[in-house]
């Protein structure tokens, strides 16, 4: 298994450290012709979803990526990567892949001072670390999508087809659990 | 892992990496910049280059005009305050900036001590010439460091000087025995804990960006290719002639600062770059600042 990590800007290389640690093996997404490259899975990181949507478009990655996830490729995405993955973002008019049935709320919890860790429940797991950096989190899902993860009263974490994403930030705690999660996802062995 | 806030600030310095952060005076110049693919910006009455024009006593910027830009972008937003002027701080703590650079472009307030950036809960960003002043940095608390460069003078050859010397003692303190840690703490006037932390690590403790005189995206590149994880432009962008397309230019040159031909393609029609000084031509060097 080969996962491909949309490396345009944010923490790309700790989720590569992450896959490594699972002896999962990955290549880097930077441009169109890295697309040639063999890969089973994509992780679109954190960061910040205006940088890596202005890049994906200005790059011209965003439709042949949407095309491959809308075509079955799996993907998780983890705080922007939700939100480029998100049908629509409520405060705000941008929109980028729109493969999964969710709307986000962008920096729904506010400027950094807002951003905080919490050990919560995630379904099919247990309890996991959470740690949220000026995250989005969703506000609703619909249609394939359903919820995961939830805090405080709002959802954090879903799942549509073989689209993951958490609006906390897997890659930055020990707990290699979610990435797991994902790896089954691809090899199918979730089914 | 705690919920702690230090903990939590390198996180978010860790979502800037591969990024620019480009400083802006007015909400128009942060909205071009945010349009143009900054990861965020730093709201201040003057740019680099005309604070070193003007003269005089530089400060930390008006709160309402940070505000405004604050308003302006959904992008983190940083805002400068003077080396050791823990009060400046604590203003822009309480309009809930998203990172505090305590800088050496603005007139230091404190020729002895920096802020003891422990006491905050909003992240800092502090400027280091060479390994010892980054961990000291550290140490007190900054959650990001940066070259110090030669701010407003559009001449790299500080910030290549600063990276180089940081990324090669990082390489010397890799390859030290144990035993030798004790006494290079003690030269470097840094903390034991930190230098092992470098030593087993091979890198700092938090992100390290380059800043300070970059001006195209061959510029970008060189320091990414140093070792930078992301870069700030300062006046490079708003003093050049089409700062919209310099910006753009220079984010796509971080991103894939190793493709040559491509970066070829976005060095092409930028229109003036910023005239610059070269650093022989200048009376006052910032990087001095704060040791």
């Amino acid at each position: 298994m080969q996962i491909a990590v949309l490396a345009l800007q944010g923490a790309f290389i700790e989720h590569e450290n992450m896959l490594s640690k699972l002896g999962v093996s990955s290549i880097e997404i930077r441009q169109k012709k890295d697309l040639k490259k063999d890969f089973d899975g994509l992780i679109i990181p954190g960061g910040e979803s205006t940088v890596q949507g202005q890049l994906l478009k200005e790059l011209d990655l965003l439709s042949p990526l949407k095309d491959l996830i809308v075509n079955g490729m799996p993907v998780f995405g983890t705080c922007a990567g939700l939100l480029l993955l998100a049908d629509r973002i409520d405060n705000d008019t941008r929109s980028y892949l729109q493969t999964m049935d969710i709307i986000a709320t962008r920096n729904a919890y506010g400027r950094q001072l807002g951003s905080f860790y919490i050990e919560s429940e995630f379904e099919g797991i247990g309890t996991i670390p959470m740690t949220f950096i000026r995250a989005p989190f969703i506000k609703k899902v619909y249609g394939g999508a359903s919820p995961l993860a939830t805090v405080d009263g709002h959802i954090v974490a879903a799942r549509h087809g073989k689209q993951l994403v958490t609006a906390f930030h897997p890659e930055l705690n020990n707990s290699l659990s979610v990435h797991e999660y994902f790896c089954n996802m691809v090899n199918g062995s979730d089914y | 892992m705690s919920n702690n806030r230090y903990e939590l600030n390198k996180n978010l310095a860790q979502m800037l990496k591969g990024g620019v952060i480009m400083d802006v005076t007015t909400p128009e110049q942060a909205r071009i910049a945010e349009e143009a693919g900054a990861c965020a910006v730093m709201a201040l009455e003057r740019i680099p280059a005309d604070i070193r024009a003007a003269g005089g006593v530089s400060r930390m910027s008006d709160p309402k005009m940070i505000k405004g830009i604050q308003d302006a972008v959904s992008i983190p937003v940083m805002a400068k305050c003077r080396i050791g002027h823990f009060a400046e701080a604590q203003i822009l703590q309480a309009i809930e900036i998203d990172y505090i650079d305590e800088s050496e472009v603005l007139s230091p307030a404190d020729d002895k001590y920096h802020i003891d950036k422990t006491g905050f809960d909003v992240p800092f960003v502090c400027g280091a010439k060479d390994l010892g002043e980054a961990l000291r940095r550290i140490n007190e608390g900054a959650s990001m460091i940066r070259t110090k460069g030669e701010p407003g003078t559009g001449d790299i050859i500080q910030a290549v000087r600063h990276m180089r010397s940081m990324q090669s003692e990082i390489r010397r303190i890799g390859s030290l025995s144990e035993d030798e840690l004790f006494d290079t703490a003690k030269s470097l006037a840094v903390p034991y804990d930190l230098l092992k932390y470098v030593h087993d690590h091979k890198k700092l403790p938090v992100v390290n960006f380059a800043a300070g005189g970059v001006a195209t995206p061959a510029d970008a590149a060189l320091m990414m290719q140093l070792g930078a994880e992301g870069v700030f432009v300062g006046s490079g962008i708003f003093k050049s002639g089409d700062p919209a397309k310099r910006a753009s230019a220079i984010v796509k040159a971080v991103t894939n600062y190793t493709d040559a031909a491509l970066l070829a393609e976005l060095s092409e029609d930028l229109g003036e770059a910023m005239v610059g000084i070269n650093e022989q031509e200048i009376d006052l060097l910032m990087a001095e600042r704060g040791k």
